[in-house]
């Protein structure tokens, strides 16, 4: 346990002091720290979800607290809470499902006990409640017409279930199957997350043509990846690359993208609105994808956005799913932003007269922000690694992705 | 999982390696030695006071930890109690953070960084604790520049030469921001070896260089900034212990290196990239260019919204004003760009706060002007106080309608009366100036903890007996009186901007250096008895620098060696800034002043003496004597001497003769010295009547030559 802690301290601070970046780097680290987290947490007999999902939790709002910019982290630990969840809940059904076919018989005599859950049920219903837990209301649930009382939220019955199932012989078994699907359920996140790239480009040959011409803005692996698939499937296009001042990772791009056999051209963000008239489409790759559709990406993203749209270029977002946030952006420009050192535009010691002299002579302010917000109209088309979507769409797959109860942590 | 990490890899290395891999270590001095910043640093040691509301000294760990020192030693000496009670408490020694590792020393002995180094070694020899190059820093330093890089270039050149041992840190940029001396370093362009190092006064504009260090190309700057943070190999502590007398790091140390030459020892600089940031807060100006740094984010990561030491981070919005969550603010007060507001803090109604940093925990009145203030924890300041450029510490009260004038330092607990007008540039503490002044700047804290001991139990009496403050009726404080000499340098040091007219007269005088003429009088005005002090200061240099001359001269007469004569003597000139004319004139007079002290009986005794000294050393004046220029100076010099001395006065005529004959003096000197005297009033021809025959003659002569030139 303290080797855990540790971890986490070790983790926290790293976060705090900005030493990773990336998110898809974040993401990574912070949800292999959970799994950690998860398999050192002991386990009490009943209610062994809640005890997962408090332990997850305190992890994750120090992870939070330590950088509230880097909104990877904040989804990765509700992805892994929702699987918790989810599991929890997949186990107490089948369990009941057991348990209600044994008691199928006495019907009415359960049904008077309202504590002890659904058995009143068939099993088909139950079975119909779980996937429509696991599966937020969708058209086709909806026409299903699932009984509203199977919606419940279910935190409130898996207590008592777990105390009604107590006695059951296969208890202990039950316990440790929790933990372990758990565990097997965030080790699937971790392969998607890592995977996510491959995903993402697996796609690319529907939206890059032959002869095209794409700009990209900063430097983004997913980005990079995306065109390389095109390039291999043997598509030829260009590329334009905006440096992405004052950090000027474009250009890091432009030497990747060189390397793999692409043609490339740098120019500077401020040629982005010249350029765009010869553009076919604009792909980048985003920070964070916020429930209304809106994306945090690098500075200038959405300058090209604006101009993409002036000349009905389509602007695509390449995204993995762990980017997907499931808040909305309330000032996204302060809130959601990160400043950075001034000495990335200016060199200190030559500005460094004018910085404060005096009352007298102003000084210099400079503002240097990391994060730049793209409004969901200007967005055409999101990629993620489950595909295509409008940005309409993504409050749909973020409640595919994350539980209503975490929203809020 | 890093800590697991780098331990197999270290094993992984050869076992010859195996001595290069040791764990990174730093020194940090929690203690500056000075006194600048004092009354404050009578109550608090200087690293624990607050930075941007964060204490000084997290900014330093944290930049040390995130660059990857594993261990940390802190140097506390006075206040050492307070140091170590702070560093319990906070995260650095409780956190679980197994790659840190925080450890205090205590010495409360020491009273400069030389004796806490020395002390250093002592304990080292019986634990070992620093095992191989370490970083020193002082625990005011504000960084986020990487050491990693820097240690390892360190290490790689101490490897191959093992008389590398220093590696300091310098970075370009304007003195003036950070109300330091003008520094003066010489560095090897290639090697980066540091061959020089001046700190001085900024009104000199010459640096002394050794003359074989010509030799070599040398890169002369004047717009560095010295971070103090050296990377420093073990042989630093050993040679501090075995100069015992070193005492400043820089003034000590690092010249003693340079000028003695000690063992070959050489100490090299590198120059951080500007995208990094390095300051030290050496005295009250440069803590406030470095909070506004700080708030301007040239410090990031290390920013007031960034939880880098554990305390509750503060929210950033728009024009950087930097919030924290609780704090309360009246709608109709204006709280302006750059602005800082700590926990806890209630600000009244129509209160204007612009450029300021507020602490935790105060309350502030309604209609308070604040501008460029720094105030620190639990201050009280009531209705329609003005704050301008001023420090106010913790637990301070204002009552209403007080102003504080610019350049103001409030220490702790101090309460002003209402209404009442703190002059500026005044220090306000409970605490009374200490009467025994100490002059030396390196022994700080007079009488260190039990002096302070003393006057703290004197503040309780003053509070009890003396209500008639210093500050108003109502008022409890000292104003502290300010030496005279310190005077002129307050606009410097203080957190007030530097004023306009001081401003220009600094930029005048740089102007000034770039014109080789001295006398060139600036235009009228306040500069006037500026300049008066300068042509003041310039004639008592001479008077210095003649005796200087002598004394070497004296010594080196012992040592019978005319290369180094003039080695020592040309150091001198250029320490004082004087023309060849000058070190002709002294040591021409040193000469003279050597046969008149030689006992003697007669005159004509003293005209053998002078002769026989002039011909041994004829050499040493000829090097200075080129120009007829400089010959002609020494001819005055010997007029004024004669002047003076009556013994001279009658062998003048002589003497000249003897110096024309050793060809010390060409003929053209003495003619153009004769015609320039012509001219001058009876009284001041005496010794050029003496020597009228001598000049006669040599006009013949000249004309002679022509005549047999021209047939």
């Amino acid at each position: 346990m303290p080797d855990v802690q540790s971890t986490v301290v070790e983790f926290v601070n790293k976060l705090r002091k900005r030493k990773i970046e990336g998110s898809q780097a974040t993401a990574k680290c912070t949800v292999e720290l959970l799994r950690s987290v998860i398999s050192h947490q002991r386990v009490p007999h009943a209610n062994q979800a809640a005890a997962l999902i408090d332990a997850v939790k305190a992890v994750g709002e120090q992870l939070v607290a330590a950088n509230p910019v880097e909104l990877a982290v904040g989804n990765v630990v509700r992805r892994v809470l929702h699987i918790i969840r989810e599991e929890d809940l997949s186990l107490t059904t089948a369990a009941m499902g057991g348990l209600d076919l044994l008691d199928a018989s006495d019907d009415d005599d359960v049904d008077n006990c309202k504590g002890i859950g659904y058995p009143a049920m068939s099993a088909a219903v139950v079975a119909a409640a779980a996937r429509s837990t696991l599966r937020p209301p969708s058209l086709q649930t909806l026409l299903e017409g699932t009984p509203e009382s199977a919606t419940v939220p279910y935190t409130s019955s898996s207590g008592a279930d777990s105390e009604s199932k107590s006695k059951s012989a296969d208890k202990s078994s039950l316990t440790r199957k929790l933990k372990h699907d758990v565990i097997e359920g965030v080790n699937q996140l971790i392969h998607e997350i890592a995977g996510c790239h491959e995903q993402i480009a697996e796609q690319a040959i529907e939206h890059i043509h032959q002869n095209e011409v794409i700009l990209t803005l900063g430097s983004s692996r997913t980005v990079l990846e995306f065109m390389c698939a095109a390039k291999e499937k043997k598509r030829s296009f260009r590329v334009f690359v905006a440096e992405g001042a004052p950090r000027y990772q474009g250009h890091l791009l432009a030497k990747e993208l060189v390397a793999r056999g692409l043609q490339t051209t740098v120019i500077t963000d401020s040629a982005v609105f010249a350029m765009i008239s010869r553009v076919n489409m604009v792909i980048i790759g985003a920070h964070a994808v916020m429930a209304n559709g809106g994306v945090i990406g690098p500075v200038g993203v959405n300058m090209a956005a604006l101009a993409a749209q002036k000349h009905a270029v389509p602007f695509v977002v390449l995204a993995g799913s762990h980017k997907l946030c499931p808040l909305y952006p309330h000032n996204p420009e302060v809130l959601l932003n990160e400043l950075r050192s001034p000495s990335e535009l200016l060199d200190f010691g030559e500005f460094s007269d004018c910085l404060d002299f005096g009352a007298g002579s102003g000084s210099i302010q400079v503002v240097n922000p990391t994060f730049d917000y793209v409004p969901p109209n200007l967005v055409s088309l999101f990629i993620t690694d489950t595909g295509g979507h409008n940005p309409s769409y993504m409050y749909r797959l973020i409640a595919d992705y994350y539980s209503a109860d975490d929203l809020v942590m | 999982m890093g800590a697991q990490k780098k331990p197999a890899v270290a094993r992984v290395r050869d076992d010859s390696e195996d001595l290069t891999r040791q764990r990174l270590q730093a020194i940090v001095l929690a203690d500056s030695f000075t006194t600048q910043f004092r009354p404050i640093t009578l109550e608090r040691p200087k690293v624990l006071l607050p930075l941007v509301n964060i204490p000084m000294i997290d900014y330093t760990l944290a930049w040390l930890e995130s660059a990857g020192i594993e261990d940390i030693f802190v140097f506390c000496c006075v206040h050492s109690s307070q140091v170590i009670d702070y560093l319990e408490k906070s995260e650095w020694y409780s956190r679980s953070n197994p790659n840190l590792l925080v450890r205090t020393i205590v010495s409360p002995k020491s009273t400069s960084v030389g004796d806490a180094l020395r002390y250093i070694y002592e304990q080292q020899t019986e634990t070992s604790q620093i095992q191989g190059d370490f970083v020193l820093v002082s625990g005011d330093t504000v960084s986020n520049m990487p050491l990693a890089d820097l240690i390892q270039e360190h290490r790689d050149r101490k490897k191959k030469d093992e008389k590398a041992i220093m590696t300091m840190v310098i970075k370009k940029q304007s003195r003036l921001g950070l109300g330091s001396d003008q520094l003066f370093i010489a560095v090897d362009p290639l090697t980066k070896q540091l061959v020089r190092y001046e700190e001085g006064n900024a009104r000199i504009g010459d640096v002394c260089l050794d003359k074989s260090l010509l030799d070599s190309t040398v890169l002369l700057c004047n717009d560095m900034q010295d971070c103090y943070i050296d990377i420093c190999s073990p042989e630093v502590l050993s040679l501090f212990e075995d100069n015992f007398d070193y005492q400043h790091l820089r003034r000590h140390f690092v010249n003693g290196l340079l000028v003695d030459d000690i063992m070959g020892y050489k100490i090299f600089t590198h120059e951080i990239q500007s995208s990094f940031y390095a300051t030290r807060i050496e005295n009250l100006r440069s803590y406030d260019m470095v909070s506004k740094n700080i708030i301007q984010r040239w410090t990031y990561p290390f920013v007031p919204d960034i939880n880098f030491s554990g305390k509750c981070s503060l929210m950033l919005g728009r024009q950087g004003i930097y919030r924290a969550s609780d704090a309360v603010q009246s709608r109709s007060a204006d709280i302006g760009a750059s602005t800082v507001i700590g926990y806890g803090t209630r600000i009244g109604n129509g209160g204007k706060i612009f450029n300021s940093v507020i602490g935790n925990g105060c309350s502030i009145g309604s209609n308070v002007v604040i501008q460029g203030s720094y105030i620190w924890n639990n201050v009280t300041i009531e209705d329609g106080c003005e704050i301008r450029n001023a420090i106010v510490c913790d637990g301070v009260k204002i009552r209403a309608g007080a102003v504080l004038q610019p350049g103001v330092v409030l220490s702790f607990n101090v309460v002003v009366g209402r209404d009442f007008v703190v002059p500026t540039y005044s220090k306000v503490s409970l605490l009374q100036q200490p009467t025994t002044e100490d002059s030396d700047e390196e022994m700080e804290y007079a009488g260190s903890s039990s002096g302070t001991a003393d006057l703290l139990s004197g503040v309780h009496n003053l509070q009890i007996e003396s209500k008639a403050s210093e500050l108003g009726p109502d008022g409890t404080g000292y104003i502290w009186e300010v030496c005279d000499s310190a005077h002129d340098e307050e606009w410097k040091h203080s957190v007030v901007p530097i004023p306009m007219d001081k401003l220009a007269d600094i930029t005048r005088a740089m102007d000034d250096d770039d014109i080789e003429d001295e006398s060139v009088v600036p235009p009228a005005g306040e500069l006037k008895s500026d300049t008066d002090s300068i042509n003041t200061d310039a004639n008592d240099d001479y008077g210095y620098f003649e005796r200087e001359v002598e004394e070497t001269f004296l010594m080196a007469i012992i040592k019978d060696d005319v290369d180094h004569v003039i080695r020592l003597i040309n150091s001198r000139r250029f320490a004082y800034n004087m023309a060849s004319a000058d070190c002709a004139g002294a040591v021409f007079y040193s000469m003279m002043r050597l046969a008149v002290n030689t006992p003697h009986n007669s005159a004509s005794e003293l005209y053998r003496n002078a002769t026989t000294i002039i011909t041994k050393w004829k050499g040493l004046l000829g090097f200075y004597l080129k120009q007829i220029d400089e010959q002609i100076e020494v001819i005055m010099k010997f007029e004024e001497m004669c002047e003076e001395s009556e013994e001279l006065g009658p062998l003048f005529a002589q003497i000249v003769h003897f110096l024309y004959d050793k060809d010390v003096v060409q003929e053209g000197a003495i003619l153009r010295w004769g015609e320039e005297k012509a001219g001058a009033d009876e009284c001041d021809k005496v010794y050029l009547n003496q020597c009228e025959a001598f000049i006669q003659w040599l006009k013949e002569a000249s004309e002679e030559e022509e005549e047999e030139e021209d047939s």
